[in-house]
């Protein structure tokens, strides 16, 4: 059961990893990163590794799709289409997949994976809770305050924009 | 504790079943035909809710409107939705000139599946859930924000105006009336320390969290009712659909059986949270304890737990429901003002307040 649902996940990634590239619609594409990233976080339940999962759920097809969603329901109207991408840009494109595809595969079938199967280790909450805040070797502490402050500067050059609009109105 | 031992244990049934059907076929076999036991069983719950959900909400409507509601189709009209079915069933389903095809008949699967996955966590009694993960609230969250990516499709492959306003407008509700949900029900997890959905009602044995966190517990128990209503889009927060200017919203251009999954969806979803809400608020299937009262809190066992949950989740449903035929709708801005310069910072003030009533234990 476990080898089905791996091949049918792994199926419609890489199906609608193509799809989503090769679309000329837009929104298409974005529906299309959907399944992909939906899919992937079927691949970590399937590894029993429940909150990464959760988290992609949230943070990419919950969160970034529906910013993707969002902005080109703002931007873009139903009738435009992408015109195909110039020859060499198509060339350029698929000879830097296949490159890296090829770098990815070598490194994968080259590695000697040992057949010893590892014990489910049940991944705590708290434990990841405690090792996001903590200050010890491996502590991720400093790594999440840099991430904190990158997201309030962010937030705060968002209403910095937001506002610099109004002004010009009055 | 020993009273709860009383309550009927699901997974005792649920294990026999198992049992049984790996004695009579390969494990694998077994598997599958569990797995589509499961989706048979959940499949016929979902559109007996359904149908439900649609009676009592016409009911509601009607007593607090001084109406009868639905009286003619079947003993007090209860078979009026089973009619309606029917007639969405056998509508024509209109195929729209210029629309994005495959997203316009897409949008209704996606939000019917992201409330088939949030159902599948919902304790229903003692050892009946489906799948109990060791991050159930937050799995919920996160399975419940896809379905606003539907509805956001339905809105822009419709190439409706009124669609996309509505589309649009039930975006920025529910990306953020979904902060109030987390950060409410991050307080129950904060005093029971998991958020396994089994946990938080374990947890519970001795009292409902409403009961025993004090003041705290209850303000995020109401932001909770507030955020959640408008996250599914009812009223007074219907503005996605809102009748008197967008027609019907974002599902304008859809009918028959497309327009019923939006429905029907939706109505799930009402239950989805108001199971939530009775399961970290009210203690889920927990029979009302009140501390160490032995003879008190096993009396309360003889009820099934079963019907503790309907009863506290149709409880919850009713106030919904009484929220939609009460109050006026809200301007979009009034709408975000109320989120983003009331409920969030509330929420947010009252989570540090109970992380500190959680550090020095003077919770119950």
């Amino acid at each position: 059961m476990n080898v089905v649902m791996f091949y049918l996940l792994s199926g419609i990634i890489l199906t609608f990893s193509l799809l989503s590239v090769t679309t000329r619609k837009i929104l298409r594409a974005a529906v299309y990163l959907l399944f992909v990233l939906v899919a992937t976080s079927g691949l970590y339940f399937l590894l029993n590794y429940e909150f990464m999962a959760a988290v992609q759920l949230t943070l990419y097809a919950g969160g970034i799709v529906v910013l993707i969603i969002f902005s080109i329901l703002l931007t873009s109207h139903i009738s435009h289409k992408f015109k195909h991408p110039a020859l060499m840009n198509l060339l350029a494109g698929s000879g830097v997949a296949v490159v890296g595809a090829a770098t990815a595969l070598y490194a994968i079938f080259t590695h000697p994976f040992s057949d010893a199967v590892q014990p489910d280790v049940p991944v705590d909450m708290t434990a990841i809770g405690t090792q996001l805040l903590s200050t010890d070797k491996n502590g991720y502490v400093l790594p999440f305050e840099l991430i904190s402050i990158l997201l309030l500067a962010s937030m705060i050059a968002a209403i910095v924009i937001a506002k610099k609009g109004k002004q010009q109105e009055q | 504790m020993s009273s709860t031992s009383t309550i009927y244990d699901f997974s005792t049934l649920t294990g026999s079943i198992d049992a049984s059907l790996h004695s009579w076929m390969a494990p694998g076999l077994a598997l599958t035909a569990e797995l589509v036991l499961v989706g048979l069983v959940f499949l016929t719950f979902y559109a007996l809710l359904g149908l439900f959900l649609v009676y009592l909400e016409r009911k509601v409507c009607a007593v607090i409107q001084n109406r009868y509601g639905p009286n003619r189709v079947g003993p007090m009209g209860l078979f009026q939705t089973i009619a309606d079915l029917i007639k969405l069933l056998m509508k024509e389903l209109i195929p729209i000139r210029r629309a994005d095809h495959f997203l316009f008949n897409l949008a209704p699967f996606i939000v019917i599946i992201a409330s088939f996955m949030a159902i599948a966590a919902t304790p229903f009694a003692r050892g009946l859930q489906a799948v109990d993960l060791n991050i159930g609230v937050f799995y919920v969250m996160a399975v419940s924000s896809l379905g606003v990516v539907g509805i956001l499709l339905a809105g822009w492959a419709s190439n409706s105006k009124y669609s996309l306003i509505g589309a649009m407008r039930s975006g920025a509700q529910i990306v953020s009336y979904e902060l109030s949900v987390g950060l409410s029900l991050l307080a129950v997890v904060v005093l029971s320390g998991t958020m396994q959905l089994s946990g938080i009602v374990e947890s519970q044995a001795n009292g409902w969290w409403i009961f025993k966190g004090h003041i705290p517990v209850i303000i995020s128990f109401i932001i909770f009712l507030i955020a959640s209503t408008a996250e599914i889009n009812r009223g007074p927060f219907d503005l996605a659909e809102a009748e008197s200017e967008l027609t019907a919203g974002f599902h304008t251009e859809y009918s028959g059986i497309k327009f019923a999954f939006f429905f029907l969806a939706e109505y799930i979803n009402m239950f989805i949270v108001s199971a939530i809400g009775a399961t970290v608020f009210l203690g889920g299937w927990m029979p009302l304890h009140i501390g160490n009262l032995e003879a008190f809190n096993h009396v309360m066992d003889f009820i099934p737990s079963m019907v503790w949950f309907f009863l506290k989740t149709f409880f919850l449903i009713y106030v919904i429901m009484w929220f939609k035929w009460t109050f006026p709708r809200l301007r979009i801005d009034q709408l975000l003002t109320l989120e983003w310069k009331y409920l969030m910072p509330i929420s947010l003030v009252n989570i540090v307040v109970i992380a500190f009533i959680a550090l020095m234990g003077w919770h119950f």
